[in-house]
């Protein structure tokens, strides 16, 4: 049993987990008034956009790809939630169920064109941050009550945030680790050559992830407009740097399919704590920046000195 | 012959950023009918300057293969500019030294990247994630968010022209012809595209590939502090945001020019082409009378549309 | 093979260009059920290209591949294509019972053994699909390689090349629905050591003893003579024989192929030791080894590694190389696994080659590009690369060519050590005998060779063989005293 939780592997499974457990002890520690159910809420209120953008960068991490767009496409999720989805419903629905096709239609681009995805979602973010401002061009707009309802619903015990990002989590890691169709969507990441050669359609594999990818940021956008009431195109630039922080810190490669859904929503969490973590350590704001910062450092040199270790271990 | 010379000139890889340029300066000069079609040029290749120099250090970064990129350049121009501009204050005797401090500024991030890089095992996109985060913090702290005006010479400089073209853009001319001739004929240049191509092939091919990926950072931090100081000089001091839009300017001016983003493929010519393409680009949609959202969507589109015409790398 | 023996397929005047490069240059085949099918063939053969074709991995540009009548498929090349055959494409393959194993792995590294074979099979789904894919890979490896140790949750990124081989031939070879007529192995051995090629070459027999049919392609004679019922020859593009396998003998076989021929009878000259003076160029100690034994190379050695494979020689190749050139020394690496370890994709033949001496290419700090002109040009010569024009990306070359283009990088280099990856992997004959050749006079002029080579015949060259086993030197031979016997009894059990 020791040998079994001891070997590298688990550790680095582990680390994810052991790292949200750092950040909520230490800030439990600063701050006790936070380990009541409203101090989680307020703690974790803004993990569960983050962690769809986070799950949504991942399904494109699986292919070998980066969405360096998600911030922009969140935020125009958001505008659109804030203004259509509010009155008249159903023009905001056929608009979002648009941009999740939009976003298959720019993987199959990518993949029948040979194109890099870095410029490509580049590209994209300019043109969603665009349509953004088209549609809400100065902050404004008001959530729809359904949603509002939906995201300050308050659960038994603890947070809604936390069930539901539970949730999230268990449905993408039985869909994409635990099914067949999953093994053949991360073997797509893994080595594309074969999987096409076995007899799958790479193109649909792509445009099935981007979708997914888009699925989760529009996801993302309403459950954000449920929390902070008013919308603006510029709401979660910061959600593009932060998803592929998240990933990482979950335990995903960038290459090569290797990711876990699991990873992904703690890091997202861990990274919505950081911030308040800091506030709690009086950091002076000039220097919060520069903490998130340091705690990516921290995790992944962890990382790194558990890999040295199973370097050394005799195989 | 001729039909000859064309298919060679068409198979370059910085054609089509040119032809682009080409096409949208005179779509605009068509539009206000052919008047300032001379202040347009030299305003496009006063920006594009900026988008250039930094354009260098991220392209040979890019060329190290997937997954090297430099986030930091952004903060990195901020801190250089910040902490040179306060140092020099005003004083035209200390323009050179200023200079160095920003290039000192630049090598010294460069190292520290690398170093997360190295010794950390983290990943350039990460490492240069976080390690942005931190000098950006440097940069607020120093420089407490005060604008701090340029010695009247560095200004004077940066904003001299000779027959329209502006001075600056004549020196980084050169330095991309320089760097050009580095990249393709010593034995840097030809490290850092081997090392793209084929990092083991490269290590066993006798490459030096730790000192070449430590230069290589190192010069695009360098690139980066360059650019802080005269756009210092050039937009009358240094702020918090001047960075913003590099980051994009920088990844998108590599591509867009032609190099390749998987590695190992890089020209010079393409940098300027794709810059002068993009600032045109605003400047038409502008002269159009655009707002600032449709502005962006055809930024995007157009960034998305070139990249899909000009396709990927052929396997 | 029985008279109640099926076609399972035949093609026709098959012919398959690449631009201007003609792989194939109309080939008649016919395969039937119950036969193990041997080819030989040097690089540019067209044996890839044809195993390509029947695959349905690349279409014909001419002829046509047809498979047994009732079944109605098959695809024709170029113009005149019959509406009524179905196109030949990978899937087609699938339903007509082909697979193929490459020489290039094609598992994927981030799934577990289980999920890879799910991969091939469509039809395993539904919520018991982990067991049944499970099931269906370890029955197969205990089938074909007893006594493997695989296990259907590891992670495949996490075995060794040779145990990835065994995965990927045993999940050539299974069942699911569709029946399976023809798996075509394409040198399969390549990274499994004498015991487990053994067990594989076994296996294909009961294959095709039960009415299958297998396509082997191999440059070691000895397994094409003792496995196959009939063998076929390849030179450019084409058939140039084709007899049972008991009408060929090695020698016949490599005559067929058409390349210069030398014997082995040169090798017997005075065998005259280096050890005598100096100090080492080289010593290394493999981590691990208890004994005083070090790996050493003297000025103008051959040293050879010997060993099953994988048992630490190029573990130990490595290791001098980075720790040579720590203390700048000047080595040159040649590689065995070029794609991963050689070969630079975008680059023309000429820089291929020039990369490897920089350096000794400045002129007043900058490349000389008449300098690297003249040095691949001089190198194509005496190498005899095959191609039109040294300009031409190096991935027009064929595999042996390509590996003729790492010798002449690490030749034409400065360097004074050279080390050797079992480079001779894929190449043909003739060249073979040119390099040992070349390697001999460059020796004899002073350079030193670390040379790590898996076939017996190759240590023959060396002046001093080091036999390694489970990662440490396991005997210390000089050339006087080295007997196939001693390699095998070190390679297996203890020390001579």
């Amino acid at each position: 049993m020791i040998a079994w939780i001891s070997s590298p592997r688990i550790l680095r499974g582990l680390l994810p987990a052991f790292s949200l457990a750092v950040i909520l002890v230490a800030i439990f520690y600063l701050q006790p008034r936070a380990m009541s159910y409203f101090g989680l809420n307020l703690l974790l209120n803004l993990a569960l956009p983050i962690a769809f953008a986070t799950l949504a960068q991942m399904c494109v991490i699986t292919v070998n790809d980066l969405d360096l767009g998600i911030g922009a496409y969140v935020g125009f999720v958001v505008c659109v939630s804030a203004t259509w989805l509010n009155d008249q419903p159903v023009i905001g629905v056929v608009v979002l169920a648009g941009c999740i096709a939009v976003y298959g239609a720019l993987g199959a681009l990518i993949h029948l064109r040979n194109l890099p995805s870095i410029v490509v979602t580049l590209g994209m973010s300019f043109f969603w941050l665009g349509l953004a401002l088209l549609v809400l061009p100065t902050p404004g707009g008001k959530a729809p009550d359904w949603i509002r309802a939906i995201m300050t619903f308050k659960a038994p015990g603890v947070p809604m945030t936390i069930y539901a990002s539970a949730a999230i989590a268990l449905l993408v890691h039985i869909g994409l680790k635990r099914s067949a169709f999953g093994a053949v969507l991360r073997g797509a990441g893994g080595n594309p050559r074969s999987v096409e050669r076995a007899g799958w359609s790479l193109l649909r594999i792509k445009v099935t992830m981007y979708a997914l990818a888009g699925f989760f940021g529009v996801l993302s956008g309403i459950s954000l407009i449920g929390l902070t009431t008013s919308a603006d195109a510029n709401i979660a630039l910061r959600y593009t740097l932060l998803s592929i922080a998240g990933v990482i810190l979950g335990g995903g490669e960038f290459v090569g399919g290797r990711i876990s859904p699991i990873g992904a929503v703690l890091g997202a969490m861990t990274l919505t704590l950081a911030g308040s973590f800091l506030s709690f350590l009086r950091i002076s704001p000039d220097w919060q920046i520069g903490a998130q910062g340091a705690i990516l450092i921290i995790v992944l040199a962890l990382r790194v000195v558990i890999n040295r270790t199973e370097a050394r271990r005799p195989r | 012959m001729i039909s000859d010379r064309l298919r060679i000139l068409f198979e370059k890889p910085w054609i089509w950023a040119f032809l682009g340029a080409g096409l949208v300066w005179m779509a605009t000069i068509a539009f206000t009918g052919g008047q300032g079609a001379g202040q347009i040029l030299s305003a496009a290749l006063a920006f594009a300057t900026f988008s250039v120099i930094v354009g260098i250090g991220q392209m040979y970064v890019i060329t190290l293969g997937p997954g090297n990129i430099d986030l930091s350049i952004p903060a990195t121009m901020t801190f250089a500019g910040a902490v040179s501009m306060k140092i020099v204050d005003t004083q035209d005797s200390m323009v050179v030294l200023g200079l160095v401090i920003a290039l000192a500024c630049g090598a010294a991030v460069g190292v520290f990247n690398y170093g997360l890089i190295r010794v950390l095992r983290i990943p350039p996109i990460i490492a240069t994630l976080s390690s942005s985060f931190l000098v950006q913090s440097s940069a607020i702290a120093y420089g407490r968010g005060l604008k701090i005006k340029p010695p009247p010479m560095l200004a004077d400089f940066t904003t001299a022209k000779i027959a329209g073209v502006p001075v600056l853009a004549i020196c980084v001319i050169g330095l991309a012809a320089v760097m050009g001739v580095v990249l393709h004929r010593t034995v840097y240049g030809k490290s850092v595209i081997a090392i793209g191509q084929n990092p083991r092939a490269a290590q066993f091919a006798g490459i030096n590939v730790d000192f070449t990926r430590f230069a290589t950072y190192v010069l695009s931090a360098v690139m980066a502090g360059l650019c802080g100081y005269v756009l210092s000089g050039f937009s009358g001091g240094a702020s918090l945001n001047m960075g913003a839009e590099y980051l994009l300017a920088s990844i998108a001016v590599v591509v867009i020019g032609g190099t390749s983003v998987a590695g190992g493929f890089a020209n010079l010519p393409g940098l300027w082409g794709a810059a002068l393409f993009m600032f045109l680009l605003v400047t038409m949609l502008n002269i159009f009378g655009l707002t600032a959202g449709v502005r962006l969507i055809l930024t995007g589109a157009i960034i998305v549309g070139v990249i899909t015409l000009a396709g990927g790398r052929k396997t | 093979m029985s008279d109640t023996s099926e076609k399972i397929v035949k093609l026709d005047g098959v012919e398959k260009n690449f631009g201007a490069v003609r792989a194939l240059d109309g080939v008649d085949l016919q395969i039937l059920s119950g036969e193990c099918l041997g080819i030989v063939g040097h690089n540019g053969a067209g044996k890839s290209t044809l195993m390509n074709i029947l695959a349905g991995t690349q279409s014909c540009s001419a002829g046509a591949v047809s498979f047994n009548s009732d079944s109605g498929g098959g695809s024709r090349g170029g113009s005149g294509s019959n509406v009524g055959e179905r196109a030949h494409n990978v899937s087609e393959a699938h339903a007509q019972g082909i697979r193929c194993v490459f020489q290039e792995l094609s598992l994927c590294p981030n799934l577990t053994v289980a999920e890879n074979a799910r991969i091939l099979h469509p039809r395993i789904k539904g919520w018991r699909w982990r067991r049944q894919a499970s099931d269906l890979i370890l029955n197969k490896l205990d089938e074909v390689f007893p006594g493997h140790g695989i296990q259907a949750d590891d992670p495949v990124g996490d075995l060794s090349i040779a145990n990835r081989q065994m995965v990927e031939i045993a999940r050539a070879f299974t069942v699911v629905d569709t029946p399976l007529r023809l798996v075509i192995l394409d040198e399969p051995t390549s990274s499994l050591d004498a015991i487990i090629a053994q067990q594989l070459l076994r296996h294909v027999r009961r294959f095709v003893d039960a009415g299958g049919s297998c396509i082997l392609i191999s440059h070691l004679l000895e397994e094409i003579l003792e496995t196959s019922d009939r063998i076929i020859v390849m030179r450019d593009g084409r058939i140039v024989d084709d007899r049972t396998a008991g009408a060929f003998t090695r020698q016949s076989l490599v005559e067929a192929m058409g390349s210069v021929v030398k014997e082995k009878e040169q090798e017997q000259l005075g065998f005259a030791s280096k050890r005598a003076v100096g100090d080492p160029l080289v010593s290394a100690h493999p981590p691990g080894q208890d004994s005083g034994i070090k790996l050493e190379a003297h000025k103008g050695e051959i040293v050879g590694l010997a060993g099953l494979s994988g048992h630490g020689q190029t573990e130990i190749l490595v290791r001098v190389f980075l720790d040579k050139r720590k203390a700048k020394s000047d080595l040159a690496l040649v590689a065995g696994d070029r794609q991963n370890d050689g070969v630079f994709p975008i680059w023309s033949i000429r820089q291929n080659i020039g990369i490897g001496s920089l350096r000794n290419l400045l002129k007043n700090g900058f490349l000389d590009l008449d300098a690297e002109r003249k040095l691949a040009d001089s190198w194509r010569e005496r190498i005899a690369i095959r191609t039109p024009d040294m300009a031409n990306n190096i991935l027009s070359l064929s595999g042996g060519n390509q590996q003729k283009a790492l010798f002449a990088r690490a030749f034409g280099s400065s360097a004074k050590i050279i080390l050797m990856d079992d480079p001779m992997r894929g190449v043909d004959i003739g060249t073979k005998q040119e390099v040992y050749e070349m390697i001999r006079e460059e020796a004899t002029a002073g350079r030193t060779f670390i040379w790590y080579t898996t076939e017996m015949d190759e240590l023959n060259h060396c002046d001093h063989v080091y036999v390694f086993r489970d990662g440490t030197i396991a005997a210390d031979l000089a050339r006087d005293a080295l007997t196939e016997q001693k390699v095998l009894q070190a390679s297996f059990q203890g020390a001579v």
